[in-house]
């Protein structure tokens, strides 16, 4: 499909959207500050503008247009009640530095959120400020340093990540200024605790786990991992990217840990936005509270209130300009609203649920589970080490074909651990009979390897483009449009 | 059950295929010890009439003021084509384009979205966003401290007409891995850095930051700022307000060599106030230090039919694949938002961004000369300005404020707390939302609050 830039005509205008040229003359900058010529943007009219990127959203798979079982990022239905109700002129028009007499409004709501999330994490505090997962991750891992260092206990300079952990562990824990080193899985899915045992030691300062698991597995010995870590001197950091299998059924703050982010763009529903945004608020204990990042919300006789550095002297600081990302925390406000104490409950059990019945029928029906001996959480891995081996396709030709059947790809080759896997989380709000749908079409697919394994192996074909040379992408970067470079 | 599609005998057939007699069972390899108890604290669920009644009644609880308030968040108008489209389901539903055949439209607006900020910025690459200004900041500095291998030293130099708030974030981000942040000052009476004023001699550092509006809305002298910079091996990073950029000199071609990078907020361009977020960083570079950027970049490639398409490139830098060597952690971005943006820019245009710019800018020139018509009101530095002007009382500027505000109007940003050597002074915004009606309502009521009216 042609660019924007391509439909561009010289002096085409969407007239309406501008002011007047009247008021246009800047006569008090100096010539020197001011620039030379246009910059490169298009010149086209609204219907043109309108049509594009309509026509460019639907080449997107989407989940208001299809099942999207991406294992780890919890694809379930957006409410379009949460973008409605967030989206209210009152909450839009709201200037970040407001003062507080303007902001009871968005205030409550916020303060509410984490007063829920506390609850359901079983946490002592909650901050709403980091801007997405990985923001989460390092408020959390910060906070840990800065425990440390108020006790003057400046010897632990290692975090300690399993090996089936998320790229964005080891790589929070650098930023950090930590260490990452890694801890092996055993063959049933959990943390080796032996390895465990013998790699803690004064320079721990903490662990960085997932549960359930990146593999799909609730990590059983919770318990005995924590004492060992908090044995040795060290915190327990607590990944949420999972925790919609574990929703209102087990709590991060009973299973020990100092600290944990939540991913609102998961559990509680918030868009994924093609990449973002999301937003990760972190929860603590008692030990990490002095050490919260800023802002939060207090309360206090009926009015809601910012609580920033000059209450909280210990804070690891601010992330972000203002706090956060407000208008997606609004959208997991409006979400719990309506979930309520009962619906939460439901998320894990039918998410767990979906999941587990996914894993069966697929069992059922030839394909190998990695962990079959394991009950599934929300999600659950399957290998294709057998067709991979015996028909040469692999699970990326499984994903892209997929593709053709209409459905998005499970997450590929992560957990890095299992050999030509498939990761793949329903979620609680798909029905019965897309899931049946889907591992139909997985079987037709593994039926076309047997017999022509060409068709698969060459897929996708009915999307608007077919496999692309990624290579060349990297070794060739085009990363930007120039007129010169004109169509190719 | 609220978006559970289950039906009872679906249930029950799905259990039966499992093998087990109920859902509870599904939980048995967690310790019973460790079963939650009732989350009695968690209200009942709302239907979602009553939600949107509740959320009426809080949005109403905001009011409505009038806002003249900038400091980081601009209103603009936004034409209702831009959330139109960007709230559709397509893009709004989808996630990171990692199944690029599936994803051609949110990868190829990405690619376009990248085009136009190396426009607007005259710098040759650019990623596919950041969370926002300031964290894209902290990701700039750690950038050009990777990217400068000539510099020995992690200094960064970063001037106090940065946004306060800013510099906090890159404090909090940068502060656990070796860098030093020193803050250079600014000439009081200009409100920007004076580059007569910078040492001879200031020792080996890996860059400076050159905000172009600075926090006081002040235009800088970026050309010699720039070549300063680079006169003593340090890398020029460029913070900067991207619609002032439709009227300013792009960083490309400040000094004899142009920023290296440029980052900043991406609200200005079709993104609401909304309370400060989300919002998106922007970030372009020289293509000399793409592989040192962080976040998703797009590229365009051919398919296996030799037919051009789009797909997440130089991976190689990304915690998913370098694991602990990655760039950076950050992992999603803010599509959402670029997806707006680059609809807004598209319906602007060159031309339309200018007038935007230019309408906000004189718009600010007329507030400021309405109110420095009024007894006690003054003008506080010489220097040029883009849209946002500091202002000096000869009262207590918070409580003057508070007055305003307590006559329907957010009069601006108190400067006392972060900048208590400019006295009683304000920072205060009008951009082209704001009509010569709205700019006398100002006026007046700022006269009746330092009861001149």
């Amino acid at each position: 499909m042609t660019l924007i830039f391509e439909q561009s005509a010289p002096a085409r205008r969407a007239a309406l959207q501008a002011p007047a040229a009247d008021a246009a003359a800047v006569t008090d900058i100096s010539a020197a500050l001011l620039r030379t010529t246009a910059p490169l943007l298009p010149e086209v009219s609204e219907l043109q503008v309108v049509r594009h990127y309509t026509r460019l959203s639907q080449k997107n798979f989407s989940i208001d247009t299809h099942f999207y079982p991406l294992g780890s990022c919890t694809m379930k239905y957006n409410p379009r009640a949460c973008n409605t109700l967030a989206s209210l002129p009152g909450f839009l028009r709201r200037h970040p530095h407001a003062p507080e007499q303007f902001s009871q409004g968005f205030l409550a709501c916020m303060h509410e959120l984490q007063e829920m999330l506390k609850e359901v994490t079983g946490m002592q505090a909650v901050s709403l400020t980091p801007m997405a997962g990985s923001q989460g991750e390092f408020s959390g891992v910060a906070m840990i340093r800065a425990y440390h260092t108020a006790r003057g206990d400046h010897a632990r300079d290692e975090i300690l990540v399993p090996d089936a952990a998320h790229g964005t562990n080891p790589a929070t824990a650098v930023m950090c200024g930590y260490k990452a080193r890694e801890i092996p899985t055993n063959a049933e899915g959990d943390v080796d605790i032996d390895a465990l045992r013998a790699a803690v030691g004064p320079h721990t300062a903490g662990l960085m786990l997932t549960n359930p698991s990146t593999l799909g597995v609730f990590e059983r010995r919770i318990k005995e991992i924590a004492g060992i870590v908090h044995e040795a001197g060290g915190l327990l950091y607590y990944d949420g990217a999972n925790l919609n299998a574990i929703l209102g059924k087990v709590r991060p703050g009973d299973m020990g840990f100092d600290v944990i982010h939540l991913n609102l763009h998961k559990t509680f529903s918030t868009p994924h936005g093609g990449g973002g945004p999301g937003a990760g608020p972190v929860g603590v204990g008692e030990k990490l509270q002095p050490f919260l990042p800023v802002p939060m919300v207090g309360a206090a006789n009926g009015r809601y209130h910012w609580i920033t550095e000059k209450d909280r002297p210990q804070t690891i600081g601010r992330l972000s300009a203002f706090a956060g990302n407000a208008g997606i925390l609004m959208r997991a406000y409006i979400y719990a609203r309506m979930l309520g104490r009962e619906g939460m409950h439901r998320v894990a059990e039918y998410a767990t649920l979906n999941a587990n019945y996914m894993a069966a029928r697929m069992k059922e029906r030839g394909f190998e589970l990695a962990f079959p001996q394991r009950r599934a959480t929300h999600e659950f891995i399957v290998t294709m080490r057998r067709e991979s081996k015996s028909l040469h396709v692999s699970a990326m030709d499984f994903a892209k074909r997929l593709l053709d059947y209409g459905f998005h790809a499970p997450t590929t080759y992560f957990p890095m651990l299992v050999p030509e896997c498939l990761l793949i989380e329903p979620t609680e709000t798909e029905d019965k009979g897309t899931l049946d749908a889907f591992i139909d079409a997985l079987c037709q697919i593994r039926a076309e390897a047997e017999a022509t394994p060409d068709k698969v192996t060459g897929a996708p074909y009915t999307m608007p483009v077919r496999r692309l040379d990624d290579v060349r992408a990297a070794r060739e970067p085009d990363l930007a449009w120039k007129p010169s470079s004109g169509a190719r | 059950m609220p978006f559970i599609p289950h039906t009872e005998s679906e249930t029950a057939a799905m259990l039966e295929a499992i093998g087990i007699g109920g859902i509870e069972a599904l939980f048995d390899e967690i310790p019973p010890g460790l079963r939650a108890p009732d989350s009695t604290a968690i209200p009942p669920g709302l239907n979602e009439m009553a939600t949107a009644r509740l959320l009426a009644e809080r949005a109403d609880a905001n009011g409505a003021p009038l806002c003249f308030i900038g400091a980081g968040a601009y209103e603009h108008h936004i034409p209702a084509a831009v959330w139109e489209i960007a709230a559709r389901g397509e893009f709004y539903t989808a996630y990171t384009p990692y199944q690029a055949e599936a994803s051609q439209g949110t990868l190829q607006l990405l690619y376009e979205y990248q085009t136009m900020m190396t426009g607007l910025t005259a710098l040759d690459v650019s990623n596919a966003s950041l969370y926002d200004g300031a964290s894209a900041l902290a990701e700039a500095v750690l950038m050009a401290v990777r990217a400068n291998r000539s510099a020995r030293s992690k200094r960064v130099l970063i001037p106090r007409t940065v946004h306060p708030d800013y510099r906090r974030v890159v404090q909090t981000i940068v502060s656990n891995q070796g860098i030093i942040i020193e803050t250079l000052d600014f000439d009081p009476r200009s409100g920007a850095i004076d580059p007569a004023a910078l040492p001879a001699n200031p020792g080996d550092f890996a860059a400076l930051v050159v905000p172009q509006p600075n926090f006081f809305g002040v235009l800088e002298e970026v050309d010699a700022l720039c070549d300063w910079a680079h006169s003593h091996g340090a890398l020029v990073i460029a913070l900067t307000n991207p619609m002032s950029l439709a009227l300013l000199k792009p960083p490309g071609a400040w000094g004899a060599e142009g920023a290296d990078i440029a980052c900043g907020e991406g609200q200005p361009l079709g993104v609401p106030l909304a309370s400060g977020g989300p919002y998106f960083g922007f970030m372009c570079s020289k293509s000399e230090h793409v592989r040192q950027m962080p976040g998703r970049i797009i590229g365009r490639t051919v398919d296996l039919d030799g037919k051009p398409g789009f797909a997440l490139t130089l991976q190689a830098r990304e915690q998913h694949i370098r694991r602990s060597k990655a760039t950076s952690n950050i992992c999603t971005n803010q599509g959402l938002l670029v997806t707006a943006a680059t609809i807004y820019m598209s319906l602007l245009g060159a031309e339309g961004l200018r007038r935007v710019a230019s309408a906000s800018h004189a718009n600010t020139r007329q507030l400021r000369d309405t109110l420095c018509a009024i007894k006690g009101v003054t003008p506080l530095f010489a220097r040029p300005f883009f849209h946002e002007v500091v202002l000096q009382l000869d009262a207590d500027v918070d409580a003057v404020l508070a007055r305003m505000a307590d006559g329907g109007i957010l009069g601006g940003y108190s400067l006392k707390r972060e900048y208590p050597e400019l006295g009683e002074s304000l920072l205060v915004c009008a951009t082209e939302t704001k009509t010569p009606d709205d700019l006398r309502r100002y006026a007046e009521t700022c006269a009746r609050a330092l009861g001149r009216g």
